[in-house]
């Protein structure tokens, strides 16, 4: 079970949790512009990246907010929280010295 | 002097070494590459393919499936394209000269509210209209066929009836895959294992060849058959698919005598299990909710399987977990797969499966190869198009395929 650390209400069991799929996916525009084609991609296509992956997670049972962060897909390991509206922080940086020792690190958990 | 070991058994296929070009690759030797390759050799004469396997040949999710074959989808499409994978399933035995053990133990789907009870008659119905064996049966007769089932009325959800379909079953999945590799091999089809694809070559939106661990291959015709890293392939390609792969768990306890006479699953509460052949009981857990490569899943999901098959089936309590494992599903929107060609010229997507891609085995594998073979698709492969989540036809299949997902 993943210990994901809601940045409202601390480390929480995942089972806490409500998982939003991928972050940073804007509503269009202008809608009535879009075509079949460019509709399928904002409904239906998701990136699926295999490592670094920027998603949306609620505190369904805790405070209730959404939230983001950068997780790895492989190991599972959380990189970053952010709040909601923030920028994609640059993880690779902070993806690099990703050992135990990091664990105590603001706002990231394994 | 000791007595001398015996003879070492005939190997099934050859390991030959990949050659500068074939008519097609397919890429995954799993159970769909395997299939695909050989209704492609069968059905329309391509014997100059190659599948690239970057691990051991079915040791994906091939071999980490729960082996449940059944046919009682809502929807015509889906209908029609596991009513024929059933019927494939149900020749291949013979035809491949080998046999998988399939069982036709029959399957049992329960409903645990009103709002199930109405769905399952009414999948039934649809079973019937298509020509799909289907029943209804009471909380009894459910006992009837599956006698270790709790049909008492204190459980927190209890069993409020069924759907059955007797065809159902399960084979032995790693002889599925030698079966099919045997027969392939014959043919002339090369397997090449320990071979990983790290590039595929483009000239335009044309594919002209794949680049892997073991050198380049020119072809053009590349077929896709990845179920896990659909997405990581297509990216390859520079193309992008509507899929998200999640770890999906099972697991199997020691052996026993045996008691489970069928396969049974409940979507509501969330159990699926039957006993494989040599006595191991065989469940499957969900998925889990987010995107994830590493073949392992939260142990929460498989605590809330373990307990609801525990309430279900009382004998279970006694029983031992031997093992956990976790695969990597491909999933689309619609739960239902994509069999396709895709906007580049000669590549092709066999892929979000999801948690059902070992029963549609040789049903994906005939209406992939015959979409590789002749550059459009099969009546029955028609609608798993990649162009149905433009059009809008989508084959919503959320609630006959039995994992939340």
């Amino acid at each position: 079970m993943l210990l994901i650390s809601c940045p409202n209400c601390g480390p929480r069991d995942e089972t806490e949790f409500h998982y939003g799929g991928q972050a940073h996916v804007e509503y269009p525009k202008d809608p009535h512009a879009l075509s079949d084609r460019e509709w399928a991609q904002f409904l239906f296509y998701r990136d699926n990246d295999r490592g670094a992956y920027a998603e949306r997670w609620s505190h369904s049972l805790g405070c209730r907010k959404w939230f983001n962060a950068v997780r790895d897909t492989v190991t599972y390991d959380f990189i970053a929280v952010y709040p909601m509206g923030q920028a994609r922080p640059d993880t690779h940086a902070a993806a690099a010295p990703q050992t135990s020792s990091t664990t105590e690190s603001e706002g990231a958990v394994r | 002097m000791a007595d001398l070991p015996p003879e070492h058994p005939d190997f099934l296929w050859r390991n030959p070494e990949p050659k500068k070009s074939y008519e097609a690759v397919i890429i995954g030797g799993g159970g769909h590459g395997l299939a695909t390759a050989y209704y492609l050799a069968k059905n329309h004469g391509m014997t100059n393919i190659a599948i690239l396997e970057r691990g051991w040949l079915a040791g994906g999710n091939m071999a980490r499936n729960t082996t449940i074959i059944r046919s009682n989808y809502l929807w015509d499409e889906s209908a029609a394209m596991y009513e024929k994978s059933l019927k494939l399933w149900e020749q291949l035995p013979e035809e491949l000269d080998y046999d998988f053990l399939f069982s036709q133990r029959g399957v049992l789907n329960l409903a645990h509210t009103l709002q199930d009870v109405r769905e399952s008659q009414r999948r039934v119905n649809a079973n019937a209209l298509n020509g799909v064996d289907a029943e209804w049966l009471d909380p009894k007769q459910v006992k009837e066929v599956c006698p270790i089932i709790n049909i008492g009325d204190d459980l927190r959800y209890p069993v409020m009836g069924a759907t059955f379909q007797p065809r159902a079953g399960i084979a032995k999945h790693d002889h599925v895959a030698w079966a099919f590799a045997r027969k392939c091999d014959e043919m002339g089809v090369d397997i090449i294992q320990n071979c990983e694809v790290t590039g595929i070559e483009r000239i335009g939106d044309k594919v002209v060849g794949v680049q892997t661990t073991r050198g380049d291959i020119a072809t053009e015709k590349v077929a896709m058959c990845v179920a896990g890293d659909s997405s990581v392939l297509a990216d390859m390609a520079g193309i992008r698919l509507p899929i998200q792969s999640h770890p999906l768990q099972a697991l199997v306890s020691e052996l026993f005598e045996p008691v489970h006479p069928t396969v049974v699953m409940s979507n509501h509460v969330h159990v699926y299990v039957s006993q494989a052949h040599k006595g191991e009981l065989v469940m499957g857990a969900g998925v889990d909710s987010y995107n994830g490569y590493g073949q392992r899943g939260g142990f929460h999901v498989i605590e809330e399987q373990l307990a609801a098959a525990v309430e279900l089936f009382p004998i279970f309590a006694r029983a031992h977990v031997l093992r956990t494992w976790g695969g990597i599903v491909d999933v689309t929107l619609d739960a239902s797969p994509i069999v396709s060609k895709t906007e580049v010229d000669g590549l092709y997507a066999n892929c979000g499966w999801g948690t059902g891609g070992f029963k549609g085995t040789p049903a994906a594998g005939l209406t992939f190869a015959h979409t590789i073979a002749n550059d459009e698709p099969h009546p029955l492969n028609a609608p798993y198009a990649l162009d149905r989540f433009e059009t809008g036809h989508l084959i919503d299949e959320h609630g006959a395929a039995a994992v939340a997902h």
